[in-house]
């Protein structure tokens, strides 16, 4: 006879008790996984940038752009070692719905500064050989069948007219952080356009993309950029993909709060569910704990009983919503496609949720064994449960 | 377990209570339940207790096997005064010393009857197959081997209580106290579970304290004590040579 034995076998007593707890528990943990998922797959753009990149726009807003002649001037700069730029481009695939970010990148080392962006060497030929060339994640790629050969059209809305481009390349990312949802195409061909038809836009850049030596020296030398164009009519401000990429989620920060909160609610209700679960079963076993009591069973194996019953039917919700939460992820990121481009389930999400599931078990039986320990047994045996 | 254990002590007192007072508190009224007993009950002796409802009997059936404290007097049993002992000790010793036999059976219903009568077992030092020895040879003897992984919902009435007896005799105790052990049954039940005590008693030389109602079932007994009001009363009880 062991405790164990016990354990489980009180567990699936009340059958459908159990069946129905068991469920409220996996749907809790369920929505507790996604929940949290979302949370960072709102910080995944944080989460894969990296330490030796530094992003210089203007200090006024990313709107207003720089002028191209910045690249030369940040590249003497000593423990510099590429740069590249990139435009915001907009525009509209087919209708609004088909939201993804396009990008007009330069020059011809974009790649090298990039490296998580997975293309063949003839993918990448091609892409600088043909003007109008342009490459796309694996997930918008399949999303839309496109092909290599294709011709994708955009209509501009930053940049009006129609826009024709060229598939040559579908990149795949070389960490499962990267975001494989972006459009990208060569900057000069948005360049020469803006030349015909706005010549005033033309030549300027959104972005830089400044690659360093070495990742310690990023605080200076991005005080060092902004300070080198302190005088110049478009100021800098400078500073790691990191914060640049931070700096997106606070704009939204109220949002990730609620998210958050509501993720810990959700627990916080499956934690009454059990803890209500428990106290109806320990007091419906009250007689039996007072012949335990009886026989010679000390508290200690009350509470074991009790904790134990009440940690295994977390647990076993815990993992049915933890199975659960890979289709359902995988489901939810299609739905949301390039909106929240990196949504994977992570190993601390579902560690956390499994050492949530332990945690609400003991805790819902607190009430519940501290109640069995004081029952008077000569009062008890006369309870009828 | 020794079920054949010895009665050259048999006429020694196991249980000694001496001016056991209980009161219990209804808000600011103070209810006393024993007023003072006094009383001896030998060793392998096969006692009765009866009385009115609300004399006390279970009471002080409770106070012998160590379940409820008494509020003054002493109480020693084979020799221990139970109302010195801490909580943990009370228990350890209850564990060790008492067997319980209920109204209701009270048995684990997740657990089959051989479970049931391993159970006390499992707080000794038993290894697993002595447990399982120990627990077949009391269901052997209560007559239920062809029983013996039924769970209780499985069993009769008269089962469940012959799976309570040896699960009270399974840990071979100096003293088994029955709280109206056949309150519950039909009268043929009622008589296999009499018949049964009063072997544990004549064979076995057990000790057996039994709270009843029924006078046919205190018949069995070798002595009866009648509790009314919390007092012992005399008649009876001193004709089968009991000390009051």
């Amino acid at each position: 006879m062991t405790l164990l034995k016990l354990v489980l076998r009180n567990t699936f007593r009340q059958r459908l008790r159990t069946v129905l707890t068991l469920i409220g528990m996996a749907v809790a943990i369920l929505a507790f996984c996604l929940l949290r998922t979302v949370v960072e797959a709102w910080y995944g753009g944080v989460q894969a940038s990296a330490p030796d990149r530094l992003i210089t726009r203007n200090s006024v807003s990313l709107i207003f752009p720089l002028p191209l002649s910045y690249r030369t001037r940040i590249l003497q700069m000593s423990g510099v070692k590429q740069v590249v730029y990139a435009n915001w481009f907009g525009g509209v695939y087919i209708d609004e719905h088909n939201f993804f970010p396009r990008m007009a990148i330069g020059p011809s080392d974009y790649f090298e500064v990039y490296p998580e962006f997975v293309l063949t060497p003839e993918e990448k030929s091609n892409f600088w050989r043909r003007r109008n060339a342009c490459v796309a994640g694996r997930k918008i790629a399949e999303k839309y069948h496109w092909k290599i050969g294709d011709t994708i059209t955009m209509r501009g809305n930053i940049y009006p007219g129609d826009w024709s481009f060229v598939l040559v390349g579908i990149y795949h990312g070389a960490e499962k952080t990267t975001d494989e949802s972006q459009f990208l195409f060569r900057w000069d061909y948005l360049d020469e356009t803006l030349r015909k038809t706005s010549p005033s836009r033309a030549g300027r850049v959104e972005l830089y993309i400044v690659k360093l030596d070495d990742p310690t020296n990023a605080g200076a030398i991005s005080k060092a950029i902004d300070v080198l164009f302190e005088s110049s009519l478009a100021k800098t401000l400078t500073e790691t993909e990191k914060a640049f990429q931070l700096g997106f989620v606070a704009m939204t920060e109220a949002i990730v709060i609620a998210i958050r909160i509501v993720s810990f609610v959700v627990i916080g209700v499956i934690l009454m569910i059990l803890a209500n679960t428990m106290a109806m079963a320990a007091r419906e076993r009250t007689s039996e704990y007072a012949v335990l009591k009886t026989m010679g069973f000390g508290n200690l194996f009350l509470t074991c009983l009790i904790a134990g019953e009440s940690v295994c039917i977390s647990m076993l919700g815990g993992v049915v919503g933890m199975a659960l939460s890979f289709p359902s992820a995988s489901v939810f990121s299609k739905k949301m496609g390039s909106f929240l481009p990196i949504f994977h389930l992570s190993y601390s999400t579902l560690l956390l949720s499994a050492g949530i599931c332990f945690l609400i078990g003991l805790l819902a039986a607190v009430f519940p064994a501290w109640r069995a320990s004081r029952v008077e047994v000569a009062e008890a045996l006369g309870h009828v449960g | 377990m020794n079920l054949s254990s010895t009665s050259s002590s048999k006429r020694q007192p196991v249980v000694c209570i001496r001016d056991v007072h209980k009161y219990y508190r209804r808000g600011a009224q103070v209810v006393e339940v024993l007023l003072g007993i006094n009383l001896d009950i030998p060793d392998g002796a096969f006692a009765a207790l009866m009385g009115p409802s609300g004399s006390g009997k279970t009471t002080l059936l409770n106070l012998i096997a160590g379940i409820d404290r008494p509020d003054r007097g002493e109480l020693l049993i084979g020799g221990v005064d139970i109302t010195k002992l801490s909580q943990v000790e009370l228990t350890r010793w209850r564990a060790r010393n008492v067997g319980f036999i209920f109204q209701f059976y009270n048995l684990l219903p997740v657990l089959t009857a051989l479970e049931n009568v391993e159970l006390p077992l499992t707080l000794t030092k038993l290894s697993r197959r002595e447990r399982r020895e120990h627990a077949m040879l009391a269901l052997e003897l209560v007559g239920l081997t062809e029983r013996v992984h039924h769970y209780p919902g499985e069993l009769s009435g008269g089962q469940q209580q012959r799976v309570a007896i040896a699960r009270a005799i399974v840990v071979d105790p100096i003293l088994i106290v029955a709280d109206e052990p056949t309150g519950d049954l039909d009268k043929g039940s009622a008589e296999d579970v009499l018949n049964l005590m009063q072997r544990l008693n004549r064979e076995f030389y057990k000790t057996i304290i039994m709270v009843t109602h029924d006078p046919k079932a205190a018949e069995r007994a070798e002595h009866v004590h009648h509790l009314d009001k919390g007092v012992l009363s005399d008649g009876e009880d001193q004709e089968r040579g009991t000390r009051i």
